[in-house]
């Protein structure tokens, strides 16, 4: 019979499973490192993933290339001004950035009271108060993020804004502070600053919807305004390009358009803040990409050195089983047969390994995915392994098995088999 | 069925080399019972082996069954041994994890036979040698008879030609060596040539024929009055 053949052998294996089931510790031994490899390379690997997936979700809510813009002090005095002043947007700033750059798609002003502005207001409703942050936004504010509202709610529309309508759209943080469980927060009435506003819509909370939290008021933009006696200017702005648009370019084209417009030397970075979600988003990208790949490194080298522990104990078990091969000699076995079993066993003991280090892997991720799914503010979804990735370490595996295999295989044929019989 | 001429092997020690068979003529025929005495280094074990082709000759020449063994490489040997070699030693040499059924069914999983097939040839011959209900005992499990009966069963199993045994009551009792001696016999009746290496006179009276190995030749070769055991 070829040696070839003898690998689909039914007997061969039945052989290979005799010879490494009754040597239990030796196997345990010898799988210990590979099992270890690839659990190692599946718990990172999944894990990154589950950072990837989760960072992913935590920016859903957000279009990747929408930057935030607010006005700072300016540090520089430039043609007649002095510095430190607050160069405050205008309402007609809106269709100046537009039409000075096209790849704009909205532009959405914002007011606040609280969170980046001053004490966030009390409200009241009945017997029950609290304080929150109130916005006012124009409509357009939610074609750059994603709200959700609550069955029967609406978001501030076109109306409110031209009517300054005193109606809010409130969280679902807020309605749990200020109504009673089961009451229908919708058409009540709710008072900022002893103003009354009517409810008329509820946001679910997401990860994804930007900044604020589950407990923030959003009322309309002009009744913010004239509320707080804004005027025409405000702080902060969102500004959205088009999808085509790098959000990089975006930003350095709008810092550099605001400091024209609002007389702002062309050296001063102090006077507008900014981010955008887009390099924000990147650089965690490149995070969780470096994790991805430090998990392949790392688990590619302990997978190698768990091989080369098998190898190496392969090794010593053929030392130790060179009467036993002698024996198997003088009845009959080919130097192939030898080396085609203990070729087989090497990657057998390989793979076994492997498979047993993939589930765990696989278990301890399930696990970390239950434990984590309750948690809002945790980045972590979904950890899996593609599957292209589980099938490469495979190759690695049984590539690596054999390799290493031949060595003692060569080693146990290497002596003639009286030599071998000696050995005791 | 055995034939050499001049046959001599020596062993490489470093630079220094050690002659241990001198020429050796020799032949035996079929169902013939021969054994071969010596002193303690005359080389009894190395001819044995070159006869085993375990080891190589330096010289001369060797037919098995009127085939010439002649550097043959590992793969043929393993072939020629699997087919019309038995082995029996003085340690036994049994696979401690395989059961007395597994090890004697070894040889016939070298000759592709299949698994049900080896098992009730391992079994018929384990019943030859009075082991049948001994089959799925570990040889740690064993006395030394029986271990030796186990070995004896194995090396028939594949219905070599002729059957080699090194010392093969070395290890045993005067008891448990009639026993084996008794089965050697009964197996040579049946027609199987074997040789047997042995130390002890009595051993080799209970064969056919005796050669007398010394210094690497043979001085004696003498056909004997077979003392048969009876009633063991
Ligand atoms: N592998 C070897 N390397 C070197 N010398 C060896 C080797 N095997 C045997 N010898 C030597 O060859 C000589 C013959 O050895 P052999 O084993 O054939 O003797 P023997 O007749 O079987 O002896 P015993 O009755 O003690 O078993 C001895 O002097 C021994 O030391
Ligand atoms: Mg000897």
């Amino acid at each position: 019979m070829s040696s070839l053949k003898k690998i689909f052998d039914r007997d061969t294996w039945d052989e290979i499973f005799e010879s490494i089931s009754k040597n239990k510790t030796r196997t345990i031994i010898t799988t210990i490192g590979v099992f270890w490899g690839i659990f190692i390379y599946i718990a990172l690997a999944g894990s990154a993933t589950g950072l990837e997936n989760g960072f992913d979700d935590a920016f859903s809510g957000l279009s990747k290339n929408s930057m935030g813009v607010w006005a700072q002090r300016t540090s520089i005095p430039y043609k007649g001004f002095e510095e430190g002043r607050q160069p405050l947007f205008r309402l007609n700033d809106v269709d100046k950035l537009k039409s000075r750059i096209p790849e704009i798609e909205y532009i959405s002003p914002g007011l606040q009271a609280g969170a980046f502005s001053g004490a966030p207001p009390l409200v009241t409703r009945g017997t029950r108060s609290d304080n929150f942050n109130v916005f006012g936004n124009f409509p357009v504010y939610a074609k750059i993020s994603v709200i959700k509202i609550f069955d029967g709610g609406r978001y501030i529309n076109e109306e409110d804004i031209k009517y300054e309508r005193k109606v809010a759209v409130i969280g679902e943080g807020t309605q749990e502070r200020l109504f009673t469980e089961g009451e229908d927060p919708l058409g009540k009435y709710i008072e900022i600053n002893n103003v009354n506003f009517k409810v008329v819509g509820v946001t679910k909370f997401s990860q994804g919807s930007g900044f604020g939290s589950d407990s923030d008021i959003t009322i309309p933009y002009t009744t913010f305004a004239k509320l707080y006696n804004r005027g025409d200017r405000y702080g902060f702005m969102f500004i959205a390009g088009y999808d085509y648009v790098n959000p990089n370019y975006l930003e350095e084209t709008v810092m550099s358009n605001l400091k024209v417009l609002k007389t702002v030397s062309p050296e001063d970075d102090r006077a507008f803040g900014s981010f955008n979600i887009g390099s924000l988003f990147e650089s965690i990208i490149k995070f969780t990409k470096g994790m991805v790949f430090l998990s392949l490194v790392v688990g590619i080298a302990t997978i190698f050195a768990g091989v080369i522990g098998i190898g190496n104990i392969m090794l010593i078990a053929v030392k130790e089983r060179t009467n036993e091969l002698g024996i198997r000699r003088a009845l009959g076995a080919t130097p192939g047969e030898v080396k085609v079993q203990i070729v087989l066993e090497s990657v057998f003991l390989t793979i076994l390994a492997g498979i047993i280090g993939i589930i765990v892997g696989a278990f301890l991720l399930f696990v970390i995915n239950i434990g984590t799914s309750g948690l809002e503010d945790f980045p972590f979804t979904n950890p899996t392994v593609p599957l292209a990735i589980v099938f490469g370490a495979f190759i690695t595996m049984v590539t690596l098995g054999t390799l290493i295999g031949l060595i003692p295989a060569e080693r146990a044929v290497s002596i003639k088999p009286i030599e071998a019989l000696r050995e005791e | 069925m055995i034939e050499i001429k001049n046959l001599h092997k020596s062993y490489e020690m470093g630079s220094s080399s050690l002659h241990v068979l001198k020429g050796i003529d020799f032949s035996v025929a079929d169902g013939e019972l021969v054994a071969i005495m010596g002193s303690s280094g005359s080389g009894k074990s190395t001819l044995l082996n070159i006869l085993g082709m375990l080891d190589n000759s330096d010289q001369g020449t060797y037919d098995l069954d009127k085939i010439r063994i002649a550097n043959m490489d590992e793969k043929k040997a393993a072939n020629y041994r699997n087919k019309f070699l038995g082995f029996v030693f003085q340690s036994f040499n049994l696979i401690n994890y395989k059961n007395a059924l597994e090890n004697v069914a070894l040889p016939l999983y070298y000759q592709g036979i299949s698994r049900k097939e080896r098992q009730v040839i391992a079994l018929n011959y384990l019943g030859k040698v009075g082991l049948k209900d001994w089959s799925s005992h570990l040889p740690s499990e064993l006395s030394g008879g029986q271990k030796q009966r186990v070995a004896i069963a194995r090396a028939l199993a594949s219905n070599p030609k002729v059957l080699l045994a090194d010392e093969p009551t070395g290890a045993l009792d005067s008891k448990t060596s009639m026993e084996v001696m008794a089965l050697i016999q009964k197996i040579n009746n049946e027609g199987k040539t074997i040789l047997v290496v042995t130390h002890e006179q009595d051993i080799a009276e209970m064969c056919k024929r005796i050669v007398l190995l010394k210094d690497g030749v043979i001085v004696e070769d003498k056909k004997v009055k077979q003392n048969i055991i009876k009633n063991v």
